[in-house]
């Protein structure tokens, strides 16, 4: 399962970000930072067919020796990133895929609920237990 | 359909109330029609991420206009905009020759200048569609003839 997840908002500041307590979460804070750069290089790529340009699911951003970071852009520029450990070889793409289909109902929730202004760290309980049924690790 | 009247008696009421409770000075410096505005403006921003959840990713800012003129009127008042025209540096005019939200008020000139505030709420909410897909603009709407109307979206270039 998903070590990291983090909801990046279109300024690029991050919205939400939650790691496993057992890791330095600062590593995870940089992870995802760095993911950034990969992102926008990502969906600026015109032309070249590396991704299908219509799609929101970004596919693998790059691959560390301990982790493989994923992400996925929706159409109002928010971004979201997740890092799964590499040892666990058994999480597949669709799986992958499911999950940010997850991350992103659940963010559509949160955007419609009166009492959230968009552009505010996402503080919804709803949201967090999600993320923790994503981020169970089998250890 | 039953669920179509019920957004229009909502919105008319909405305007009603928005102007019986606005204090002395407001209707005519505008405040009223502002937070009918900027009320749409929320409820465009909710919307847009829901509708555009399964949706491939814009191409560019044609490609938006395209949506909110297609997919999205037609969510919101069951039919599509009747006439999109741009210059291309920015502007786009959406003509909606049977708006919904006017479709009950008579066709004569009787309510014409009455008919804004029932288009700030529209406005709003094509803004706040925008603004979450990365644009900044500015909508105005106009009638010249009811229930016709024009909506007149002016991007900001930052």
């Amino acid at each position: 399962m998903a070590v990291c997840v983090a909801v990046i908002a279109k300024e690029n500041y991050p919205l939400y970000i939650r790691s496993t307590p057992m890791e330095n979460e600062l590593k995870f804070h940089y992870m995802v930072h760095t993911s950034l750069d990969v992102v926008d290089e990502k969906i600026s790529a015109m032309g070249k067919a590396l991704v299908d340009q219509r799609e929101l699911y970004l596919g693998l951003l790059y691959p560390t020796e301990d982790y493989k970071v994923y992400g996925y852009v929706t159409n109002s520029k928010v971004k979201f990133v997740m890092v799964v450990d590499s040892s666990n070889t058994a999480l597949r793409d669709n799986e992958i895929r499911s999950m940010f289909r997850k991350l992103h109902n659940s963010y559509t929730d949160v955007m419609c609920n009166p009492f959230y202004n968009p552009g505010d760290r996402i503080q919804s309980r709803a949201f967090d237990n999600m993320v923790t049924s994503m981020m169970i690790q089998v250890c | 359909m039953a669920d179509e009247a019920l957004f229009l008696l909502l919105h008319n009421e909405m305007v009603s109330g928005v102007y019986k409770s606005a204090e002395q000075g407001e209707v005519e410096n505008g405040r009223c029609i502002t937070k009918l505005e900027n009320m749409g403006f929320r409820v465009g921003q909710g919307l847009i991420e829901r509708f555009t959840k399964d949706t491939a990713r814009f191409k560019d800012e044609l490609d938006i206009m395209k949506f909110i003129c297609k997919d999205f009127w037609t969510t919101v008042f069951k039919k599509q905009i009747d006439n999109l025209r741009t210059n291309h540096q920015g502007i786009y005019v959406l003509q909606d020759n049977k708006f919904r939200l006017l479709t009950q008020m008579s066709s004569g000139k009787q309510y014409l200048e009455h008919a804004s505030k029932y288009l700030a709420f529209t406005c709003g909410l094509i803004r706040g569609g925008l603004s979450n897909l990365g644009i900044k603009s500015i909508v105005t709407a106009e009638v010249s003839s009811m229930p016709a109307c024009k909506f007149q979206v002016m991007i900001q270039k930052l």
